[in-house]
């Protein structure tokens, strides 16, 4: 276990430094950094501490080592649009973004566990069709257009829901929904077939010969199984939503991570821009270590597998 | 044999073109509606200029935010309705399709060649030229891949180029990763071994033998990712990153019509179903190709 979580972890530390990498060669593919880092009236002074600071007299190999010792403490350069450090605009703005994701998770599961289990009991029957239907469409539409209906229906018609902005949870219910879509239809289809192979198990054949109820054999002890694989995908699909959720966060005017890094790019702002970038690339690959270290924590069997 | 050939009734058994279509496979359960959906699509693309009923740049004010036709003050000429300057929704979504298309093609073609020769160079050559282009795999596939497109629109000039460039970049990983892995097992075959110690050249090889053996699932992955590339590039253009006006997609449609949601639903609603019908037609197609000439990739 000891030797696996090294490996991991290291794996994720290249990952990170891969991020960076791109994010430095699309530093330099706009062919001047200095002018991309700096705002439009800096200073002749600005500009020469500016290259110094990213040597770009030295060889390329040292440039992304200065990049890399930059980036270690945070520094990803002033925003010019609020003049604040890049990277504490977008750590101010990462609890909206969390929060929004954590929303679409619970929205998520809450439809697929219901559907999961009910359309692998009742297999082949109308609930199973509709699961099917909506595992469907739910791949293929767009969750900003998930958020367009969403808005125009609720918020325009109903008027059930603001339409926009942060605040009340009444807020958060429709890019909840819009964010969570996506991972629903899949989660189904796990939950459904992992569902179908438990109920055909011994200790579920067991439970049967024993008398229990149907409704305790399928909600109490089988779900408890089945939830394992739906558990790991939590993690992998919230680490996704961080990343999706920029979209959504435009739709509804989110005042999260995504939509700052939008309207960095908007207004020319490379330093929130990368500081966006490298922030969603770590969150991303640190959820994902955390979800796959996890496994074992979870399901014992793994463990003693591995 | 011959004889029972002879007797055979002519009239008896499926006519040509079943017989035709079963050799490629199409017959029961062949998803008929995925792809006539898709093959509008593409028609769409091709022939936008003669299908189009208006001129889908044209501006007449008179006519704007006209609902569709079935509803009440709709206008029969605009079967889909116009926007807030008059432009019919139902042209602009046939030339929509254009863009989309193109997209599609070029990324698919590009980030599916990469990505093949990528995966099969690593799976064919193993060794650390496979431990090189894993890693390379497994960046790509640790980096999110919408804050990246970010990051690169704020560098790049906005436009077709760009949102080609930015897929490339995102999907070539997937192909590289599925590809490389059936490499793995196609090297181990015996005719491979007999062509090398034939003598036969490394490229050879890779053209004739491994080439050919990967051409379904290169075809399959292809089929699928059409519609999520579509949806990529939607969204890039929703967010005014990816395809610029006056030229004309379906998220820019979207974007447009966001402004104006209040008082006219079907500007947000009819280019996100063109959007939802090409996808959700390439994905049924594509999962039935890979359950038909493909098998093996329902577990990966």
């Amino acid at each position: 276990m000891g030797r696996y979580i090294f490996n991991r972890s290291w794996q994720g530390l290249i990952a990170i430094i891969g991020a960076l990498a791109i994010v430095f060669i699309a530093q330099r593919l706009s062919g001047d950094p200095v002018a991309l880092l700096l705002p439009m009236d800096a200073t002749e002074a600005d500009f020469v501490a500016m290259r110094a600071k990213l040597g770009l007299d030295q060889p390329m190999v040292v440039q992304f080592w200065r990049f890399l010792q930059s980036a270690v403490v945070g520094d990803f350069g002033h925003s010019y649009m609020w003049n604040e450090p890049a990277m504490d605009l977008i750590l101010d703005r990462l609890p909206a973004t969390l929060e929004l994701a954590f929303a679409g998770l619970v929205f998520a599961a809450a439809l697929a566990v219901p559907l999961g289990v009910l359309s692998a009991v009742y297999q082949d029957s109308w609930i199973d069709r509709v699961a099917k239907v909506f595992a469907m469409l739910g791949q293929a539409v767009p969750n900003f257009w998930i958020g367009l209906l969403l808005i125009l229906f609720f918020a325009v018609y109903l008027q059930w829901f603001p339409a926009f902005g942060r605040g009340t949870i009444m807020h958060l219910v429709l890019p909840a929904i819009a964010l969570g879509w996506y991972p629903v239809a899949a989660m189904t289809r796990t939950l459904r077939s992992a569902m179908l192979e438990i109920m055909q198990s011994d200790y579920i054949r067991m439970a049967r010969a024993v008398g229990l109820g149907q409704r305790s054999i399928i909600w109490k002890y089988a779900l408890r199984n089945a939830a394992v694989p739906l558990v790991t995908m939590l993690g992998v699909y919230f680490a996704g939503m961080l990343g999706g959720a920029f979209v959504v966060e435009v739709v509804f005017a989110w005042p999260g991570v995504g939509r700052a890094v939008v309207e960095a790019v908007f207004a020319r702002d490379f330093p929130v821009v990368q500081a966006g970038v490298v922030l969603s690339a770590v969150v991303f690959v640190v959820v994902n270590l955390l979800v796959d270290l996890s496994y074992g924590v979870i399901d014992p069997r793994i463990r003693h597998g591995r | 044999m011959a004889d029972s050939f002879a007797l055979e009734p002519l009239s008896r058994g499926p006519g040509l073109l079943t017989r035709g279509l079963r050799k490629l496979g199409i017959g029961k359960g062949f998803p008929w509606i995925a792809a006539s959906v898709l093959a509008a699509v593409l028609v769409s693309a091709l022939f936008s200029t003669w299908l189009a009923p208006h001129n889908a740049g044209g501006i007449s004010l008179e006519n704007s935010l006209t609902p569709p036709m079935w509803m009440e003050g709709g206008d029969s000429t605009y079967v889909l309705g116009t926007d807030n300057l008059g432009r019919d929704i139902f042209s602009r979504i046939i030339v929509g399709a254009q863009v989309s298309v193109e997209i599609a093609a070029y990324a698919i073609i590009l980030s599916g060649a990469i990505g093949a020769m990528l995966g099969m160079t690593a799976g064919y050559f193993g060794g650390w030229v496979d431990a090189v282009i894993s890693r390379l795999i497994d960046i790509q596939m640790a980096v999110p891949s919408i804050p990246m497109a970010m990051l690169f629109a704020a560098v790049l000039a906005p436009g077709k180029g760009m949102v080609i460039f930015i897929i490339v970049l995102t999907y070539w990983s997937w192909y590289a990763r599925i590809l490389r892995d059936e490499v793995l097992s196609l090297r181990e075959r015996d005719y491979i071994a007999l062509a090398k110690v034939a003598g036969v050249r490394t490229p050879v090889i890779f053209a004739r033998h491994l080439f050919p053996n990967i051409l379904n699932t290169l075809f399959v992955l292809a089929t699928l990712q059409f519609g999520s590339v579509i949806v990529f590039e939607a969204g890039l253009s929703f967010l005014g990153l990816g395809i610029q006006p006056p030229q004309i997609s379906w998220g820019g449609m979207l974007s447009d019509g966001r402004n104006f949601i209040e008082v006219a639903w079907w500007l947000i609603t009819m280019p996100g179903l063109a959007i939802m019908a090409a996808c959700l037609a390439s994905n049924l197609l594509g999962d039935w190709l890979r359950d038909t000439f493909d098998p093996k990739l329902r577990q990966s």
